[in-house]
């Protein structure tokens, strides 16, 4: 099971809860599961979203592999000037 | 079989880390080089653009006809010709941007927004023609109250720039609109238990100005649309796909109909990753059925594109005696400018990121203002909360009685600390950059009278993003690279050097050529730091696969197995029980036969580039305080930045040296001035003022090498930090100079002069 | 409204042309001969990109009027190399990574030109105040100095 924490503003679309246990292998996975549960934070996961596994932050990547044991952040995606 | 993407780092490099000579150079010494401006057709227009005068009206009515009659014109374009969007926020250079609003900010809709907003556009045979259509539309207005600060903006009773604006990101969500088009929130820990833990607490408010990029290439364009509806657009910008995208869009084209190319690009800074001028070129060339070619004034450039915003921030941390920071909070309202969208959530992120702390919470609002619609500059968003948490760093070393940059070091993120928004870093260099700094002979020279010293730490993450390279392996085995990111300082050097490198061939043999949006795959902006860092992941891997196709080609020139041969060098051998058995072939040996074996040699990579590794800095700097006229003189600066690797020192160098002097113009001298009829006083270089040669002394530079694992060759990206440390080590060094402090940029001489003031009449002058 | 004809001499070539009598130097080089070497970055005389020199004399081509040109010896960024040899401030700008965007490169070595045939050996001083009226946003001025200064130092040289 995959630790997953949610940065920010998103834990306003799970009622609050901002850290549970998810088993994902992948970040679509992920996604998938964490809008079959919290149906409101689906459209949220569209767009916008870096997730950090293990600390490392990835971009539109819905294939990244999750560890059983990982650290999984959401937090709002990252650009630049 | 030999590997290219294998870290390359670890052994002896060749060309990565060397000055090599800019592929581009010699043309932009000799005027040859072609930017967004310097492209002529056959039949070309002239686009103008009709900008509203007043900062906030509804649009009653636009009336075209007397300029439609006006001979020499061919096609006027309005609200009228650009399809209403529905609200769906997508990825852009910086941020979410919203197509509902791009519509509106590329022609006004309802309303103008701001002081510049466009009404109308012109073709016509000539300017003048143009200019004289421009007077003949008449546009009815219902003039309403606007708001151009976000304290104003943020009250009840404000003027709504839209109606229907209810703030994001608060529960229960408010029942009436405002001007605040969201709020953010990240925490960690504690904030009022580390608070309860502190001996001192400082909490300090910071006020900062809109500042522009300040590229000297005003934007610009030409477009062409043939009968068949294929188009072709000529454009200044740091991602020609992003535009291509973004016009695809709003005119409701097929993406393939739209070619884009970018020409060389006059500076952007994050100012060029948004559409204005493209999509209405378009437009008018479509109507018109001849190029039109678009150019914007300086003034239009201050007036219409998008600045950085300006802010409030509220500071407050808290720390033990011996210096460990045990909570620290920081509120921020960004000015997001006409349409919701400012930087606030990367402000509220990189706020106290170099620091590893227990307790935080930063709280930031995205609030509407009549003034231009925001961009990105550089690390957009963090240059102006960090400001505010590096200021009060500084007043609570003074308070502790502790070294500035000991107080960092005590309290300085490493690898496996967690950063205030959620993940552990990986390997970062904010120790190593502190103990150059402490190390380096700036921080122990002398100071004389009315001198002061100041430092200041900076963060920024730095991103990877879509990127697609080919390298085309030619008849006689030079290669050329073929890369989507504009070139924007260099980097055609630097992707040149590491592709040399991936291939072991002689730098002289590569050859970089900017794609058009016709020849490679959707690549992501030069932007966020990511052209060097991402385009070179890129290269590598494309260079992994013409290494696989070289050995490939030997192999079966010498039919031998494909796993018994090995690359090194440029050159195939023989290897394993085959070794020593064939001579060598080299890449030109086989390219000359490729046709016979196989056909030409093409190596591509397409990737989604992650495992960008954020960069940190910290500068020193010497000012001295004229007391009669207010003026700061910078008398010495040192940027110090963890590169990962510099692949080019020079160009990484010519980075750091050219963020702090945006970050000493930021300090010191510019920012945007409304007048009370809300329109912008200073709309020119005369009185916009950055920084020109004789303000500033040279910039000295350290490049600290923290390598990013990551990535083949270490790259972290380096642009977007050097400009966040300035303007705190600058407030910093005033602070020093003067013994009393200003909360609020630019720190001008008027406001110098009322600080130095202020603190002789409480005799407070430290006094040298 | 008919247009003058201004017969002048540019990079050392007689050049004849026709302009408005509103149109400026800038405008006629960048959109009658397309010389785009020249660049306009303010239209206003305050960034320097468009810096020419007319009769030996280091102006903005924007704030000065095509008919101005009349007889005058004009000289642009597009006659600074002789043959396939770059002058010495083009290389040093080079060596020295003194650019990066390129915008407002070709105004600084008119510029920085002009300065060293009046001062052959400048202080950093007075290169830093030479070249205050060109604008660069993307170096911090560090290498453009530096580039100006060794390039001085090697004509002086030669």
């Amino acid at each position: 099971m995959a630790r997953v924490v949610l940065v920010g503003n998103l834990k306003q679309f799970t009622g609050g809860i901002a850290e549970f246990d998810l088993e994902a292998a992948t970040v679509r996975q992920l996604f998938q599961r964490l809008a079959e549960r919290y149906p409101a934070l689906g459209p949220h996961l569209e767009e916008g979203i870096a997730v950090a596994i293990d600390g490392a932050i990835h971009q539109d990547a819905w294939l990244e592999p999750i560890g059983a044991a990982s650290e999984v952040h959401l937090l709002p995606q990252i650009g630049g000037g | 079989m030999a590997e290219a993407t294998t870290a390359p780092a670890k052994r002896k490099l060749k060309w990565v880390g060397k000055r090599a000579p800019r592929p581009d150079g010699v043309d932009k010494v000799t005027g040859r080089a072609k930017f967004g401006a310097d492209l002529f057709m056959s039949g070309q227009l002239v686009g103008k653009v009709l900008r509203s005068t007043l900062p906030h009206a509804r649009i009653k009515s636009i009336d075209i006809s007397k300029a439609l009659a006006l001979p020499g014109v061919k096609a006027i374009v309005t609200r009228d010709d650009f399809q209403d969007m529905a609200s769906e926020f997508v990825p852009a250079g910086e941020m979410m941007i919203n197509y509902k609003d791009v519509v509106r900010n590329i022609m006004a809709r309802e309303k103008v927004l701001y002081e510049g907003h466009p009404v109308a556009a012109v073709a016509a045979t000539n300017a003048a023609v143009a200019r004289q259509a421009l007077k003949l539309i008449k546009v009815e207005y219902e003039v309403l109250p606007h708001v151009i600060d976000v304290d104003e903006a943020m009250k009840p009773g404000a003027p709504l720039l839209h109606e229907d604006m209810i703030t994001q990101g608060v529960e229960p969500a408010p029942t009436k609109p405002s001007n605040v088009a969201k709020r953010v929130q990240f925490a960690v820990g504690d904030i009022e238990a580390g608070f309860k833990k502190a001996d001192v607490i400082v909490e300090r408010e910071y006020h900062t100005q809109p500042v522009h990029q300040g590229y000297i290439e005003p934007h610009a364009c030409i477009a062409s649309v043939s009968e068949d509806g294929q188009a072709d657009l000529w454009v200044t910008t740091q991602g020609h796909y992003v535009v291509r995208a973004h016009c695809a869009r709003l005119l409701g084209w097929d993406i393939s109909k739209l070619r884009v190319t970018a020409s060389e690009i006059g500076g952007g800074f994050g100012g060029k990753t948004v559409v204005y001028l493209e999509p209405v070129a378009l437009a008018l060339a479509k109507k018109a059925q001849r190029p039109v070619k678009m150019v914007m004034t300086r003034e239009e450039v201050f007036r219409a594109s998008g600045p950085a915003p300006g802010a409030w921030v509220k500071v407050k941390i808290g720390a033990t005696k011996d210096g460990r920071i045990t909570a620290a909070e920081a509120t921020m309202a960004y000015q997001a400018g006409a349409f919701q969208g400012s930087p606030v959530q990367m402000g509220c992120m990189c706020a106290f990121a170099p620091y590893d702390l227990e307790n935080v919470k930063t709280v930031g609002f995205d609030v509407v203002t009549n003034r231009p619609k925001v961009a990105a500059y550089r690390a957009p968003g963090a240059p102006i909360s960090e400001y505010a948490v590096e200021c009060a760093l500084d007043e609570l070393a003074d308070q502790l009685k502790i070294d500035p940059l000991d107080l960092r070091l005590k309290n300085a993120a490493k690898e496996g600390t967690r950063a205030v928004y959620g993940p552990k870093f990986g390997p970062i260099g904010m120790v190593e950059t502190l103990e150059a700094a402490k190390n380096h002979a700036h921080y122990t020279a002398k100071l004389g009278p009315n001198q002061g010293r100041g430092v200041a730490s900076g963060f920024w993450f730095n991103i990877g993003g879509e990127t697609c390279a080919s390298i085309n392996v030619n008849e006689d085995g030079t290669v050329s690279l073929i890369i989507g990111t504009p070139d924007i300082g260099g980097s055609r050097a630097s992707h040149a050097q590491m592709t040399a490198e991936s291939l072991g061939i002689d730098l002289s043999k590569v050859r970089t050529i900017i794609a058009d949006t016709s020849m490679l795959g959707y690549t992501f902006l030069t932007g966020g730091s990511r052209a060097t860092f991402a385009g070179g992941m890129a290269a590598n891997q494309a260079a992994g696969d013409v290494i696989k196709q070289l050995c490939s080609r030997a192999a079966k020139i010498w039919e031998i197995p494909e796993d018994a041969v090995a690359y090194e060098d440029g050159f195939v051998k023989p290897a394993g029980a085959n070794a020593g058995k064939f001579p060598a072939l080299s890449i030109a040996d086989i390219a000359k036969k490729a046709g016979k074996t196989g056909g030409p040699i093409v190596g591509h990579a397409q990737i989604n580039a992650q495992g960008a590794g954020p960069s940190l800095g910290t500068h020193i700097v010497d000012v001295e305080v004229d007391k009669e006229t207010g003026r700061v003189s910078v008398l010495r600066y040192t940027v110090i930045q963890d590169a990962g690797k510099a692949v080019h020192p020079s160009y990484v160098e010519g980075q750091f040296q050219g963020g702090a002097v945006q970050g000493i113009g930021w300090a010191l001298s510019e920012e945007y001035i409304y007048g009370a009829d809300g329109r912008m006083q200073n709309a020119g270089f005369l009185d916009y003022r950055m920084p020109v040669a004789s303000d500033v002394p040279m910039i000295d530079t350290v490049i600290v090498e923290v390598p990013n694992p990551r990535h083949p060759y270490g790259v972290r990206g380096i642009g977007e930090t050097p400009i966040v440390p300035p303007m705190a080590a600058i407030a910093n060094a005033i602070g020093h100079a003067l013994g009393t402090r200003l909360y609020e940029l630019p720190m001008s001489p008027p406001k110098v002069l009322k600080a130095i003031g202020q603190n002789e009449a409480k005799g407070q002058g430290r006094g040298h | 409204m008919s247009k003058h004809h201004v017969t002048t001499t540019i990079n050392g070539d007689p050049v004849e042309y026709l302009c408005e009598v509103e149109q400026t130097l800038l405008d006629v080089l960048r959109d009658d001969l397309l010389m785009t070497g020249s660049k306009e970055g303010c239209a206003s005389g305050d960034c320097g990109a468009c810096s020419v020199t007319i009769d030996g004399r280091l102006v903005c081509s924007c704030l000065v009027l095509g008919v101005e040109a009349e007889g005058r010896r004009i000289e642009t960024i597009e006659g600074m190399a002789k043959g396939d040899a770059l002058h010495p401030l083009q290389q040093k700008f080079l060596d020295h990574a003194a650019l990066q965007c390129g915008v407002c490169t070709p105004g600084f070595l008119v510029a920085a030109k002009s300065l060293l045939e009046r001062n052959p050996n400048p202080t950093e001083t007075e290169a830093r105040y030479w070249l205050a009226g060109n604008l660069c946003r993307c170096t911090g001025y560090d290498k453009i100095i530096r580039a100006v200064l060794d390039a001085a130092a090697e004509m002086r040289r030669s």
